[in-house]
């Protein structure tokens, strides 16, 4: 079996005096796609974040393709996240003066592209996604699936080796989500992109390879390996 | 799925012959259990031998059948009616999941651990569902989407009936 592109051992946090995680493991291979569930409160989106440097847990070990990522500065998390990670939120959390395809076009950017070989990468996720003829819109003139959609090209568009994406349906109809989900995964696969989804919906946890549930600030999977 | 009635319904919207029935069955219905051909002509008969299909004259043709069935006032009714009349929609008090809980907890057995199993079970089933659904006709995103549907209900119930496991224990306990 090969090493996990990502493992999580005993990682704890708490909030003040309220633990979060107490002790969760995990491990995610490289091309698949997980979902981790669990009740509101449980610890799940806590858990996604420490994975993708954005919270720095208490104690335990993460580590990203060999290297320990748990101990780095705030500075090199934020490296690591812009070159190695992509992300998708509940609320799409498209910067709202910016046009759509700017918005896509916003990791590319931030990692240094041109700004005219950047926006041409934008533009062409656009029909993948059906978001012909959306380029120039700003999110108030979007629809919640539309912005989704975007959202999720700025997630992908620098081809990120991870993908996270918090409740990423969570905001949509049952209708919309499923779409969203089925291009999430779509692209996900077509380019290798290993993406680690927190969903409370079992419809949208049936798109992943297999599920890990987070109860209580630790993780149990029966579906695989859990480290 | 009721296969008289289904077989009405075809023949509603316009005769047909066995085989363009049976074709059209599995086609839309049958979802990898076709209909034998002997059940058609069978079903056939029983709805002709009640009045709610005629049979037309054999036609001249290649094949063994070339009858073409019509239906009747009486089929057409009946079809009708069971169209308008909702499913019985069933509470589902006693089902296998929830007698094996409670036999669980009255047991001493280690409940969280089925649910948990059965959980995976479940989800497992749901994946195989959504792959249908993402590769199949729209009509196979129908049918998977009602078991998607029912199956997620399933584990609603089981999330929180494993919140509620201590409470159920003490509660099976006093009897």
């Amino acid at each position: 079996m090969t090493d996990p592109l990502i493992h999580a051992r005993q990682v704890t946090l708490a909030f003040g005096e309220t633990p979060a995680l107490r002790g969760a493991d995990l491990a995610v291979d490289e091309g698949e796609i997980l979902a981790i569930m669990g009740p509101s409160g449980s610890g799940k989106s806590t858990l996604l974040h420490c994975l993708a440097g954005i919270l720095a847990p208490d104690s335990g070990e993460i580590h990203f393709d060999g290297r320990r990522i748990d101990h780095l500065g705030e500075q090199e998390r934020s490296t690591l996240r812009r070159d190695s990670f992509g992300f998708v939120f509940q609320f799409g959390q498209l910067v709202p003066e910016l046009t759509a395809e700017e918005n896509v076009a916003l990791p590319l950017l931030l990692g240094g592209a041109k700004r005219a070989a950047a926006l041409r990468q934008a533009r062409s996720w656009f029909p993948k996604l059906g978001l012909d003829g959306l380029e120039a819109r700003r999110s108030g003139e979007l629809s919640g699936g539309q912005a989704q959609r975007v959202a999720l090209a700025r997630g992908l568009v620098a081809e990120p080796r991870v993908l996270f994406a918090d409740e990423p349906t969570g905001a949509l109809d049952s209708l919309t989500g499923e779409q969203v989900m089925d291009l999430l995964v779509g692209c996900a696969r077509e380019q290798g992109t290993t993406v680690v989804l927190v969903t409370h919906e079992a419809r949208i946890a049936a798109y992943a390879d297999r599920e890990a549930i987070v109860r209580d600030g630790r993780a149990t999977s029966l579906s695989g390996r859990l480290t | 799925m009721s296969v008289p009635l289904t077989l009405l319904g075809l023949l509603e919207r316009e005769p047909s012959h066995g085989y363009d029935l049976k074709r059209d069955y599995d086609a839309f219905f049958g979802r990898g259990k076709p209909l034998p051909f002997g059940q058609v002509y069978a079903t056939l008969g029983r709805l002709a031998r009640d009045g709610k299909v005629v049979v037309g004259e054999p036609e001249a043709g290649d094949g063994p059948d070339r009858k073409r069935y019509v239906i009747t006032e009486t089929g057409a009714t009946e079809f009708e009616d069971w169209l308008r009349e909702p499913v019985a929609a069933e509470p589902h008090l006693q089902t296998v999941l929830f007698s094996k809980v409670v036999l669980a907890l009255m047991l001493g057995r280690d409940a969280e651990h089925y649910l948990d199993t059965q959980r995976a079970a479940h989800l497992q089933r749901m994946r195989e569902l959504t792959e249908v659904k993402r590769s199949g006709s729209l009509v196979d995103a129908l049918l998977a989407d009602h078991g998607l549907f029912h199956l997620e209900s399933d584990l609603r119930w089981i999330d929180l009936t494993t919140a509620r496991l201590d409470a159920l224990a003490a509660e099976v306990a006093k009897r």
